[in-house]
């Protein structure tokens, strides 16, 4: 799910930080408010969290390869504003130090995977969770299907992204500049593949953190303090 | 134990394993993941390779590309794995020291 360099034109790059600058500035007012002294070393964990389990590539078979991003349960407990943050900063230095990602993409990247992801992950598991006991098998299972949905609106709109390009970007013979496959391939592609495989290992290992969680520290399954 | 240990064992946890994100693939004859192609990979995908994507794809080189180190591309599985934890361990280590920084800067105290 990490666009590399070249495979978005500039507007659509530049669209993107454009989208994220203001998302960026209301996230950190929003977690000055709310975020104590105390949970920052919880927000270190969640953005190294988010970042190892993004290296664990799962393969399907003779074809290709994704990952969960961890994302859907760093929102479960610190809110979708904190995990904005820490899944930013897992993804810039992912794009700086590891090549994975573009630097031209990091806005779009970002959007994808540190507020689509985040924000629907958070929504869905409160939906579903509503005011069960913190301790309910039903919050376990909210978690789990948070993460399998929230994964899979993230990659539509990543293979949205890469589809479009065909349209927006040709030379005046109709060859395409940046990413060649339109939204037939793409998106059917990239929603596929995290139906199939990628959108279940991110709500197992949501759901079996909260579960664990659950019996050891339902603290943090607590609403309040959360932005 | 107090739980933020307990996830800091957790993550440690992690970054000892994630060389199976390496491991499996390979076993598994599993490629790139899909739209993150290098060039080569690319010309062979679709016949040419697009003249923006091209150009932009060698804007940035990053020190430690596909979390590996450079020279060390043929050495075989086990110094990738080696270098696979070292750039986990790496990762995290700055992701903290970055988080760190953000915090002494929003957080209330």
């Amino acid at each position: 799910m990490h666009i590399p360099d070249g495979y978005l034109g500039p507007g659509t790059c530049g669209l993107f930080y454009l989208i994220m600058l203001p998302i960026w500035t209301a996230a950190s007012r929003i977690v000055r408010k709310t975020l104590n002294a105390r949970q920052v070393p919880l927000l270190a964990i969640g953005a190294a969290f988010s970042f190892v389990i993004m290296m664990f590539n799962v393969p399907i078979p003779g074809g290709t390869t994704g990952h969960a991003v961890g994302g859907v349960l760093v929102a479960i407990l610190l809110g979708p504003w904190a995990a904005c943050i820490a899944i930013t900063v897992a993804l810039v230095i992912q794009a700086l130090l590891f090549g994975d990602g573009g630097i031209t993409a990091i806005g779009a990247n970002c959007f994808n995977m540190a507020v689509v992801l985040p924000f629907s992950g958070y929504y869905i598991y409160k939906a579903i969770s509503r005011s069960s006991p913190i301790n309910s098998k039903r919050r376990v299972i909210a978690a789990g299907i948070a993460g399998y949905i929230a994964l899979n609106i993230a990659a539509v709109i990543t293979g949205f992204m890469f589809g479009v390009q065909p349209l927006l970007y040709k030379t005046a013979s109709g060859v395409s500049l940046y990413c060649p496959y339109g939204l037939n391939v793409a998106l059917p592609v990239m929603l596929g593949e995290h139906l199939l495989v990628f959108g279940w290992v991110e709500a197992i290992v949501t759901a079996l953190v909260v579960r664990y969680l659950q019996s050891h520290s339902p603290e943090l399954l607590v609403e309040g303090g959360k932005s | 134990m107090k739980i933020i240990s307990k996830f800091w064992i957790f993550i440690c946890g992690l970054i000892v394993l994630s060389p199976l994100g390496l491991l499996l693939p390979d076993h598994f004859k599993a490629g790139s993941a899909w739209g993150e192609w290098g060039l080569d990979e690319m010309e062979q995908l679709v016949g040419y390779i697009p003249r923006g994507l091209e150009k932009l794809s060698n804007l940035w080189s990053a020190p430690f590309p596909d979390y590996a180190f450079k020279g060390w591309e043929d050495k075989g599985l086990f110094f990738l794995s080696s270098a696979y934890i070292i750039s986990a361990i790496l990762g995290v280590l700055v992701i903290v020291l970055v988080v760190m920084g953000i915090g002494k800067f929003i957080a209330n105290k």
